[in-house]
């Protein structure tokens, strides 16, 4: 029994590290941009794939993996500047306009790598399992764990000992002040989706090596992010964290316990905090 | 009163697509009717309350399952199934209201996502009673309309009476008040209107005629799968509002017919459906939000200055 | 084949015939043929495989069954039955086609033929096994031309697992029809034989994430693990198994498609020694056999595929049947009368294979054993065999259709 019950904390702890990965890019976006960018899951597959086509061809998970951020900053980029501009100021239409957008990036991945599913190659040294405390356990999961806590304290750093990190927070808490104060505020947005993006198109890549790359993967992934913002707290990493913790553990040891429940005991919680307490556990008013 | 002689026109001509049409472009006929449904349920809420819904295709759905069930699996008589269905919608829908109603804007959308999600959940992972993957199958098309042509006179009445019921019910001092909400909860509120009480019913109302498409679709389908409810299918019903017009309500019925219509050519001569939708959502929200029909009549003052003088 | 192509074929097939002599316009008609296979979805795999191998049977016969052209029209069943009942209304309503042949998952196949159900469409099912189909829910339209039920690899399958020693063996299934059956059969046979079968986990089409099932089936305490996974679950529970240090620990039995081709061909070490029971063996030492696999490989760079294997069985079933009907259009019952009567002679199996009372034919069920072939790829080999094994196993008939279809709650485990 301990070993299982170890076994599903393994599982909730790994899973919420991807789910983080993603999730933080999601809350920044959010939370400084007001955007909920229902293109993020898109730009997770596509990041992804785009990290197993040059882990493929490069034979190195590290380029695979700088070629997945590169290529999902490029898209965040092409969908910040070239069509979001479009749409700024209203709310519901870049919500809606993020939602053709994945649509079209979702199809174009079919096209590009077509309807089977990819593994990103694991690198030899992260592959079999570890065996520890009466369990084996994967060792790239583990490698996930350690790679989520890794970005966390980056992030946190990031936020709270730069400047950019204290403008970034600024914004989040008032966007009117910080440019009335002759902040280029533009540039920190653009930042701010570049970073949020890159984030997205690493998780793409480190989920496609445990749980591969299919057409279809974006929308799990990005209703799932969805859930980690929401219950987090729009704009706030500790929030992110939370966040994917809960859905983490939530959703590993509901399969196990309720599998019949499976996607009630996330989504249940998700929208009763939307209901209840819309800012979630660690968001701000704006 | 001028316009009586086109409406009719245009009456008779739908009541005689049957002879018109082959079978299959009278199914595709029907789908166009029951999606425009949809599409009218959502913009009810979008249009004239304020409030965009991720959510609706649930709420649709929920209406063919439990009338799938009632003919599939309890063997009750379709007609009776097309009634649960409905109530069943209803109900969904208020549940949704009853946790949705204190929200607005994004947060909506989002909680009517999820929402959606937990029914699309419960549909695949209820396997004894939803089928699971396998949905549920068989019988819900009564034995008087089996045939193509008197499906789509049903489904066409059906249609014509919700669509003209909320037609009414938008007109009314109730649809003024939605419209008041959609325009400034805050002021309905210092004018002493109960704006939760407002929107529940609202939700209620779209509900009943999402509960209709659904009750009808599940009668042309007769299969109802956890696709019926997935996210895909509010996606699409808030795409036909749009499509249409938000706000317009009968938008929808040209937001269905372009949907329905342009993905059965496109169909035909790409796999690219999917691009080609999420292409008419970028577009649609860059140069269009307000629909072709918002469009339409952004146009016509124009078109009337240009009259010329008699 | 796109819709667009399809037409100027015919376009110009009919303007050839306008101008050439009357002699030529009296050609027979073509047969018209819906093929819908998964080009999308978790099981994107086996319906390439599907479309690409029946294609390279009328290729081979120059797109014609006898002095009538063949004409394929494709559509994707995006692995969902919804979208599969879509396409066969299109394939049937706007496309009018002669039969409708394909799909893959037992799900979307019974959404179809409950569509055929009313349209008297003939539909030939070489992949979709959901057993009733061809028992208790028999459509007299709906026939498994070089097809399979479900539960009939598995009950020699149970038979083998009590033989080799098994005591305990805890499944885990892909949670619909298919998914019941294949645990089902093996379930009622092995525990027929004094096994007993301790757990059964269920998950959805399309898990990404088998953690929380593999913590359970380590601790379950078993012999042996039954997994029935198709498609993309598959490959991804083979990996995960293999990473959570399983394999060689807990030996792993595979429902029919857990090895196939189309799953293995791109892996590494995790697959060898999985052992499955099919019809069907790329690696079996059959001459016929044999020679279909080295055609398929000079073609395709690829061993065949069990997906592949029954279609292209089954267009090979059709073009046997087809002159019966000579050029008769229109007349479903009549092909339908055909295939049924027609014993499959040139079948890659090297035997002739023939149809059971029920629209099901009677194989000989290899257990194979997942190995590396001689040119370094992965293949399925027999490692032993049960021949003349119908759908219906060594029970008597009026007693197996009286006991219901195997689902979650019934299968067909044996009472202590």
């Amino acid at each position: 029994m301990a070993a299982l019950n170890l076994f599903s904390l393994l599982n909730g702890l790994t899973f919420a590290a991807l789910l983080f990965l993603v999730a933080a890019g999601f809350t920044l976006i959010f939370g400084l941009l007001r955007i909920v960018n229902l293109a993020h899951g898109a730009i997770y597959l596509a990041g992804g794939y785009m990290g197993y086509s040059a882990a493929v061809l490069s034979g190195s998970f590290a380029l695979g993996v700088l070629g997945a951020m590169a290529g999902a900053a490029a898209l965040g980029l092409v969908l910040d500047h070239g069509l979001l501009g479009f749409v700024r100021g209203f709310e519901l239409r870049q919500v809606l306009l993020t939602l053709g957008v994945a649509l079209v990036i979702d199809d174009l991945c079919l096209v590009t790598w077509g309807g089977d599913t990819l593994s990103v190659p694991i690198p030899p040294v992260l592959s079999g399992a570890a065996h520890f405390a009466g369990v084996y356990y994967p060792r790239f999961r583990l490698f996930v764990l350690a790679l989520g806590v890794v970005v966390f304290c980056g992030l946190w750093l990031l936020l709270h000992r730069t400047r950019l990190g204290a403008l970034i927070r600024a914004g989040v808490d008032d966007t009117e002040t910080i440019s009335a104060m002759g902040v280029d505020i533009q540039r920190i947005f653009l930042i701010t989706f570049l970073l949020g993006a890159a984030l997205a198109g690493l998780g793409g890549v480190v989920g496609g090596a445990f749980l591969t790359l299919y057409p279809g993967a974006d929308s799990e992934i990005l209703v799932f992010s969805l859930a980690v913002v929401v219950i987090g707290g729009r704009g706030s990493l500790a929030g992110a964290a939370v966040g994917a913790l809960l859905v983490g553990l939530l959703n590993a040891i509901g399969q196990v316990m309720f599998p019949e429940l499976d996607y009630f005991v996330i989504f249940g919680p998700m929208a009763a905090i939307l209901a209840f307490r819309p800012l979630g556990l660690f968001g701000r008013a704006a | 009163m001028a316009r009586l002689p086109a409406f009719l026109a245009g009456a008779a001509a739908l009541v005689a697509l049957p002879w018109v049409l082959p079978d299959y472009q009278l199914s595709l006929a029907v789908q166009v009717l029951v999606f425009a449904l949809l599409g009218m349920s959502v913009d009810l809420l979008a249009g004239y309350a304020g409030r965009t819904s991720l959510g609706h295709g649930a709420i649709f759905g929920t209406a063919t399952y439990v009338s799938l069930y009632c003919s599939a699996t309890l063997h009750l008589s379709p007609w009776i199934g097309l009634l649960l269905g409905v109530a069943a919608a209803v109900l969904v829908a208020l549940v949704f209201a009853a946790l949705a109603v204190r929200t607005g804007g994004v947060y909506f959308l989002l909680l009517t996502l999820a929402l959606g999600m937990v029914v699309w959940g419960v549909c695949l992972r209820w396997s004894s009673v939803t089928g699971g993957e396998n949905g549920l199958r068989g019988g819900a098309r009564p034995a008087l309309i089996a045939s193509g042509p008197a499906l789509y006179w049903l489904v066409l009445a059906a249609t014509v009476a919700t669509a003209a019921g909320a037609w009414r019910l938008v007109r009314s001092p109730f649809g003024l008040a939605l419209r008041g909400i959609r325009d400034s909860g805050l002021r309905m509120q210092s004018l002493g209107y109960g704006t939760t009480a407002l929107l529940i019913a609202g939700f209620a109302g779209s509900g009943l005629i999402a509960g209709i498409g659904g009750g009808l679709y599940g009668m042309f389908n007769e299969f109802a799968s956890p696709s019926t409810v997935a996210l895909s299918t509010s996606v699409a019903g808030l795409l036909i509002a749009i499509i249409g017009g938000v706000g317009t309500l009968f938008g929808s019925f040209v937001g269905a017919g372009v949907l329905v219509i342009l993905q059965n050519v496109v169909s035909e001569y790409t796999d690219r459906w999917q691009s080609v939708m999420g292409l008419m959502f970028i577009g649609l929200m860059i140069f269009a939000p307000t629909g072709l029909i918002g469009q339409l009549r952004r146009l016509r003052p124009r078109a009337a200055a240009r009259k010329p003088l008699s | 084949m796109r819709r667009r192509d399809m037409i100027r074929l015919s376009a110009g097939t009919a303007a050839a015939a306008l101008a050439a002599p009357a002699i030529v316009r009296a050609a027979p008609a073509p047969i018209r043929i819906g093929v819908l296979a998964p080009l999308t979805g978790v099981v994107a795999a086996g319906g390439k495989e599907m479309v690409q191998d029946f294609s390279w049977f009328w290729a081979l016969h120059g797109n014609r069954a006898g002095a009538r052209k063949v004409e394929l029209l494709v559509e994707d069943d995006g692995s969902n039955p919804d979208t599969a009942l879509a396409k066969a209304r299109q394939l049937v309503e706007q496309s009018h086609v002669d039969m409708l042949v394909g799909d893959l998952l037992a799900n979307t196949g019974l959404a179809v033929a409950n569509y055929v159900k009313g349209t008297g469409t003939p539909y030939f099912i070489p992949i979709v096994a959901a057993d009733n189909l061809t028992q208790r829910d028999r459509i007299p339209n709906v026939v498994r031309v070089a097809g399979y039920s479900a539960s009939q690899t598995t009950h020699p399958f149970g038979a083998w697992a009590a033989q080799q020693g098994y005591k305990k063996i805890a499944t885990i299934s892909q949670d619909y029809t298919f998914g019941y059956e294949q645990c089902g059969g093996l379930a009622q046979t092995f525990t027929a034989a004094g096994g007993k079968i301790t757990a059964q986990f269920w998950n959805p089409l399309n898990t990404a994430d088998f953690s929380p099932y593999l913590g359970q089936l380590a601790n379950a305490g078993v012999d042996a693990i039954f997994a029935m996974q198709t498609g993309a679950d598959a490959t991804r529970f083979i990996e995960q198994y293999a990473s959570f240090g399983l394999k060689g620990k807990i030996p792993l039995l595979g429902s029919m498609n857990f090895t196939d081709q189309s799953v293995i061909r791109t892996m590494g070490p995790e697959v060898e020694g999985i052992v499955s029971a099919a019809q069907f063996a790329e690696g079996s030492a059959n001459p016929t056999t044999q020679a279909y696999a080295a055609a398929h490989v000079k073609k395709f760079g690829t061993l065949p595929s069990l997906y592949g294997f029954a279609m292209y069985s089954a267009a090979m079933w059709i073009d046997e049947a087809l002159p019966k009907i000579g050029d008769t259009v229109g007349n479903p019952k009549k092909l339908l009368a055909a295939v049924e009567s027609t014993t499959l002679v040139g079948s890659p199996l090297g035997y002739p294979v023939t149809l059971d009372a029920y629209g099901n034919p009677i194989y000989t069920i290899f257990i194979r054993k997942v190995v590396k072939n001689p040119q370094g790829k992965w293949w399925n080999v027999p490692i032993h065999s049960y021949p003349h094994v119908s759908q219906f196993w060594t029970y008597n008939l009026a007693q197996y259709l009286k006991q219901p279809s195997y689902s979650r709650s019934f299968q067909g485990i044996a009472k202590t």
